[in-house]
């Protein structure tokens, strides 16, 4: 409750105070360590050539970007259904492995040799119709049962890769072709990867959403209020469900990236633990997780910082089962950070500094 | 198990709490499939001594089920659970392997251990959700993280443990008249749960923890320290969860990196299925019981039943709860509209 007023009370940007500050300190730490030790690998960017001959941006922040496509997509849509239910789908990846077995198995009827645009457009959209399906019954739980979104989704959770394995078998089919290599890595003649650029188009897709149609204004309503939300003669039902079908296609387009990118399909591993990243992105990026008020800009630089921090600790040799501890302390800091009890302290202290003869600010 | 109490119904003047009712439920599915259990699978069902088996290998599962109750009557979730169960089953196993303190000083000492990681974890976790508002999800999945990682760094190897006072202890069981036996780690498990239950329906911490879960305006217009009843249901959890971590350690007798993995979600799941809902308020240890039951009969049933696919067992045991979860809503919301009807017409005849 308290959380919320503090939000709505702020400026709009005032939410991305802290992940860019996190962000600045990130790139600070690794600029200054760069410098002691000699070695600015962290920020390099650079050229390399491809085993196809082609010229490719190579280096340090192009990987972490790179890396970070899936769960910037899986996030943008975590953070649409946060903020109209005011709880996470924690089954995004396990639904995410059910939309890259569809996917392969559609490319297999078509033949894994013979690869086609036509064929992979035709998966997709296979993949994407499935795994509408299966968020949409989370979203028919939440919207229409009052589940809450946790429990709801903890049924897919605990099940969705059984069902993922039941459409492949045990076989982890191997994808090696040039049109996959696109999607996932680059295509010819362009040197930014390609997961990059689908990041941007799915990201202007949504903003475009937004800025055409009253879906933002929409979800917020619902978020904070539900009943004010229908006494305004909003559907707080027809919203929620929407916004799991858009959290859907981000899921089958991230997991078709993923797929491509490792060439291979493993119902196990892909997007492994990829929705507590997902929840991590969105709660950095300064969205409430109750709900209400949300920013897609705010996500992404969440999902980017993430990565971000995963890699410098690889980069300082940390064992990478023992990275789990110092991101957890990292998230720890950042969360305090944004709290609102600090917050609260701050603003006291920096009125304190504005009114030096000691007189309370009288008002509001 | 279900004692009437008239003079509680009464001075409530409803019939039955969503609590109590909840928990019938789950009470009547656990019976409906153990009878199923017996009539598909017969001869080791039929049996007393199954039901003990069953208490006796997941002791740890009932001990983290009351700790997420109590979480989540106070409108909370704490999803580092599991991991907490795996360092302390760790730690406790590196410690009694590697520090050369032999004879019952070192399994108390182990003990000690146990207790301070839980102890650690409930104050860094209580801390951070109740008075600095942090959202509880956001902090306990930092807790897992950090739990999981620090095992890794205590060891990432399997942990044996060859203790001689700890093997000891290990064995003592509770023979009940006749073949019944009870491991230690189960006996416990129980005296939690009745401890549990007391505290939440008996004393004034719990009977906070439920006015601060159901609302948490008016608890604080009651006069309750909502802060620092929140503060101790994550240190209890916590504390709980290391307890789980000793008593799973002394039926495995072996630390693994891989212990506990996704109880937590097990954990909650039992909570759900046995009434307890996670928007606060409403909820019995009894009921958590019977929802790690239920939970862990359907394993048994789906492991005697000769599917030897495992991704079987997990789309039944999900199909199974997706079933559960809907029936509760559904008798909540026609729940509601009685209740909604009655007031309405009492507010009419005024």
């Amino acid at each position: 409750m308290i959380q919320r007023k503090n939000s709505r009370k702020k400026a709009d940007l005032s939410q991305l105070i802290i992940p860019l500050a996190a962000l600045g300190i990130l790139i600070l730490f690794n600029l200054i360590r760069g410098i002691a030790i000699g070695d600015l690998g962290f920020f390099s960017i650079g050229t390399r050539v491809n085993n196809d001959g082609n010229v490719v941006l190579a280096g340090n922040l192009i990987s972490i970007i790179d890396d970070a496509s899936a769960l910037a997509i899986i996030a943008m849509g975590m953070t649409l259904v946060t903020a109209a239910c005011g709880g996470q789908d924690i089954s995004v990846g396990a639904v995410g492995a059910i939309s890259g077995a569809v996917f392969v198995k559609v490319l297999d009827v078509f033949g894994l040799d013979k690869i086609s645009a036509g064929s992979i457009i035709v998966a997709l959209l296979a993949a994407i119709a499935v795994t509408i399906i299966f968020t949409l019954f989370n979203g028919t739980l939440v919207a229409v049962f009052k589940i809450q979104p946790m429990i709801a989704t903890l049924i897919l959770f605990s099940c969705g890769r059984s069902i993922a394995y039941m459409i492949t078998g045990s076989a982890t089919p191997q994808l090696n072709d040039k049109l996959i290599n696109a999607i996932g890595k680059t295509i010819p003649g362009i040197p930014i990867p390609t997961p990059i650029f689908l990041v941007v188009i799915m990201a202007l897709l949504l903003t475009l959403i937004f800025k055409v149609t009253n879906l933002r204004l929409y979800t917020q309503t619902v978020g904070i209020n539900q009943g004010a939300a229908r006494l305004n003669g909003i559907n707080p039902t027809i919203i929620k469900l929407l916004s799991f079908v858009i959290l859907g296609i981000c899921v089958s387009l991230a997991s078709m990236i993923q797929v491509c990118r490792l060439n291979q399909l493993s119902h196990k591993t892909l997007l492994d633990a990829i929705e507590m990243d997902a929840i991590l992105a969105v709660a950095i990026g300064g969205n409430s997780l109750g709900g209400g008020k949300f920013r897609l800009s705010g996500t992404i630089l969440g999902s980017y910082i993430i990565l971000m921090l995963t890699n410098t600790l690889n980069d300082m040799s940390v064992k990478p089962e023992s990275i789990k501890a110092y991101k957890a302390i990292v998230i720890i800091i950042i969360v305090i950070a944004g709290s609102p009890a600090v917050k609260e302290k701050i603003s006291a202290f920096w009125k304190r500094i504005h009114n030096p003869s000691g007189k309370t600010v009288a008002g509001r | 198990m279900t004692v009437k109490n008239p003079e509680f119904n009464a001075s409530r003047r409803q019939p039955m709490s969503n609590t109590k009712l909840l928990m019938l439920i789950a009470i009547g599915i656990f019976i409906v499939m153990y009878a199923a259990a017996m009539i598909f699978i017969g001869k080791r069902f039929l049996t007393v001594q199954e039901i003990f088996n069953l208490l006796n290998n997941n002791a740890y599962l009932i001990i983290l089920g009351c700790s997420l109750t109590i979480v989540m009557i106070g409108g909370g979730i704490d999803i580092s659970v599991g991991g907490v169960v795996c360092l302390t089953a760790m730690s406790v196993a590196k410690f009694l392997q590697f520090s050369g303190i032999e004879g019952p000083l070192g399994v108390i000492l182990s003990i000690l251990l146990a207790l301070g990681i839980g102890l650690f974890f409930g104050i860094e976790q209580g801390f951070l959700v109740s008075y600095l508002g942090i959202q509880p999800f956001i902090v306990t999945l930092a807790g897992m993280f950090l739990s999981r990682g620090v095992t890794t760094m205590v060891s990432s190897e399997n942990v044996p443990i060859k203790h001689e006072a700890f093997l000891e202890m290990k064995k003592i069981t509770f023979q009940i008249p006749g073949v019944l036996k009870l491991e230690l780690g189960a006996a416990i498990a129980l005296l939690i749960l009745v401890g549990m239950y007391f505290l939440l329906r008996h004393h004034k911490l719990g009977r906070s923890v439920y006015a601060l879960g159901g609302n948490q305006q008016s608890a604080l217009m009651l006069g309750i320290n909502v802060k620092r009843s929140r503060f101790l249901t994550y240190v209890i959890s916590s504390v709980l969860a290391a307890v789980a971590g000793y008593v799973f350690i002394m039926h495995a007798s072996s630390g693994k990196t891989s212990i506990g993995l996704r109880s937590e979600m097990d954990a909650i799941a039992s909570a759900i299925i046995g009434g307890t809902l996670l928007t606060g308020g409403v909820g019995n240890v009894f009921g958590t019981f019977f929802g790690v039951m239920i939970l862990t009969t359907i394993q048994e049933i789906m492991a005697a039943s000769k599917v030897q696919e495992s991704y079987w067992q997990e789309i039944a045991s999900g199909a199974m709860l997706a079933i559960f979860i809907l029936m509760q809503s559904v008798v909540l919301a026609n729940r509601g509209k009685k209740i909604n009807l009655l007031s309405r017409l009492k507010s009419q005849k005024e």
